[in-house]
């Protein structure tokens, strides 16, 4: 059969159990690298709650991505809304009589969800580069959560809520909450994007905006929904940090835009729009997080740390572009 | 009789000062196969933009079976009956054949999500009606050659329930193995009473399936004439004026 120019990219089959096989080389290294301390049952749960909130945000990220659109506010959103979830139910925050903390949290989903249709509407109303919309909202939504209590820590928070956090009696059946929280979103998204109109138009609109438009797809309001389930989602990650932490504070979600957009890319996610796969994401988010970990269990200094994922990133894209290459 | 399947009545499109498509009065029946040719900027294009519901017109009546159509958006045209097929086919080249044939119009179960069973039995049928023995399904549309790609473009207006079918340069994207096919497939779909508006360049393909064919020039309609009193000669000569 004659083949087209296109640039073909690896099946998202193919591309999950490339993830699986990189992840368990990479825990492989660490567990000798450190005697056997990576693969502990304490550092791996650990290392599963560490990684829960980027590895939410990266579900998201992935249907941003395929619709050929990026959204760099998550850290910011996540900062924000879990500084407005701590105000409004600390003893000392926003309220005289602070709320029940289900209401906060629902509030702060609430809001995360108008802020990612805000930034949305940006993009696909007002025609505004998403590289442009969302680097004003991470601006904007970084400077919101200071002003929420002018750079006070919010402590201490509801002891309930913070066992949505995952601490000693934050788990169900041994696994802790935050974990739990990850699995039922990346199955939720997971069948959103293969499995329902949205999606499909989704992936549409990122293989070709034209065909989607002369389909009769309404490529403006797909493009504000995913937006707006990528804020939704920094909310999620605000109440897991948030909960996790005991408290609001003002370096939640800092630069966490990047670890989630190479999550995303690492599990396959194309940044020229049309394919991403759910699955390698969260892959994407572990691997990664299984590498800083790992490191800190070694004693590497944040600043090598920092430098080593560079690479890492840098090499691991550069082999997928090959791999994208010759698949064709 | 009954009212005719596309029938353009005054159809008027202008660009600032310039009249691209100048008061075109034209007609298709059922089961018809009128070829539209000239040369470039003639207007052919803006007419089928304009038919495509992409291009505004500024004056005169268009209606579809009897019926008066807006063509406001490309949902509009579809609505109304008209499918056009662009010579760049709009396919998504990520998806496969069956998410290509129901896009934006996508089959749901009633769990609310899409039904893929249902969707591939019916695409099946319908390429199977259009080319016996058609298999690619589940390919990406990417991996597909022109002629493929062509097809599931019609698939996707018969599902539709096109009446009306505008097929811009069908040949221009293709080998000459290929042109043969687009030949016997427009037979065939005028055979099941599809009207059909060809546009090309390429007139050996017009004459070869047409049963009327209609010279443009500088945005006007200057002759339709049946096949029968055309040849190569005197429609080369029409189009030049």
């Amino acid at each position: 059969m004659p083949r087209s120019a296109v640039v073909g990219a690896p099946s998202p089959r193919t591309r999950v159990r490339a993830m699986l096989v990189a992840l368990a080389a990479l825990w492989l290294a660490l567990a000798l690298l450190s005697g056997g301390l990576f693969l502990s049952p304490r550092n791996l749960v650990n290392l599963a709650v560490q990684a829960s909130a980027v590895a939410v945000m990266a579900c998201g990220m992935v249907l941003v991505i395929t619709a050929r659109q990026i959204d760099l506010s998550v850290g910011s959103v996540l900062g924000f809304t879990g500084m407005v979830i701590a105000a409004l139910q600390a003893e000392d925050g926003l309220l005289a009589a602070p709320l029940p903390w289900p209401v906060a949290l629902l509030a702060g989903l609430a809001l995360a969800t108008a802020i990612g249709a805000w930034h949305g509407a940006w993009v696909a109303y007002a025609r505004l580069p998403s590289f442009v919309a969302t680097l004003a909202g991470l601006l904007i939504f970084r400077g919101a959560a200071w002003l929420v209590s002018d750079g006070r820590t919010l402590a201490p928070l509801a002891e309930d809520y913070v066992r949505i956090g995952g601490g000693p009696s934050g788990t169900i059946a041994g696994v802790p909450l935050p974990v739990l929280v990850l699995v039922a979103t990346a199955l939720g998204v997971h069948v959103l994007a293969t499995r329902t109109r949205f999606g499909r138009h989704v992936f549409a609109i990122g293989g070709s905006p034209r065909a989607a438009e002369l389909a009769g797809i309404d490529v403006r309001g797909v493009t504000l929904r995913a937006f707006a389930l990528s804020g939704a989602l920094a909310g999620v990650a605000a109440v897991l940090t948030t909960a996790r932490l005991g408290a609001g504070t003002n370096s939640m979600g800092m630069q966490a835009e990047l670890a989630v957009i190479a999550a995303a890319v690492l599990g396959g996610t194309s940044l020229a729009g049309g394919s991403g796969s759910v699955a390698g994401a969260v892959l994407g988010a572990l691997w990664m997080q299984s590498l800083e970990n790992g490191m800190v269990l070694l004693d590497v200094t944040s600043a090598l740390r920092q430098v080593i994922i560079g690479l890492v990133l840098l090499a691991a894209v550069a082999a997928d572009a090959r791999a994208r290459k010759s698949a064709t | 009789m009954s009212a005719p399947a596309l029938e353009l009545a005054g159809v008027t499109v202008r660009f600032g000062g310039v009249t691209a498509v100048d008061s075109v009065d034209l007609s298709i029946g059922a089961g018809e196969v009128v070829a539209l040719v000239g040369h470039n900027g003639a207007g052919k294009t803006t007419l089928v933009e304009l038919l495509s519901g992409a291009l505004a017109r500024d004056a005169g009546e268009i209606h579809v079976n009897g019926r008066a159509a807006a063509l406001r958006s490309p949902r509009d045209a579809q609505l109304a009956g008209l499918a056009t097929l662009h010579q760049h086919l709009a396919l998504a080249d990520n998806l496969d054949v069956v998410a290509n044939v129901f896009l934006g119009h996508e089959l749901r179960a009633r769990s609310g999500l899409l039904d893929e069973r249902a969707m591939e039995d019916e695409a099946r049928a319908l390429l199977e009606r259009l080319a016996p023995g058609f298999a690619a399904l589940r390919e990406p549309v990417s991996q597909l050659s022109g002629g493929q790609r062509q097809l599931v473009a019609i698939a996707r207006a018969l599902r539709l329930h096109a009446k009306v079918l505008l097929l811009d340069e069908p040949t221009a994207a293709l080998g000459p193995g290929e042109r043969g096919r687009v030949v016997e497939l427009v037979a065939r779909l005028a055979a099941e009473q599809l009207a059909i508006l060809l546009v090309s360049h390429d007139l050996e393909t017009a004459l070869a399936v047409a049963h009327r064919v209609a010279v443009m020039r500088r945005g006007r309609l200057v002759a339709v004439r049946s096949r029968e009193e055309l040849d190569a000669a005197s429609l080369s000569a029409l189009i030049v004026g």
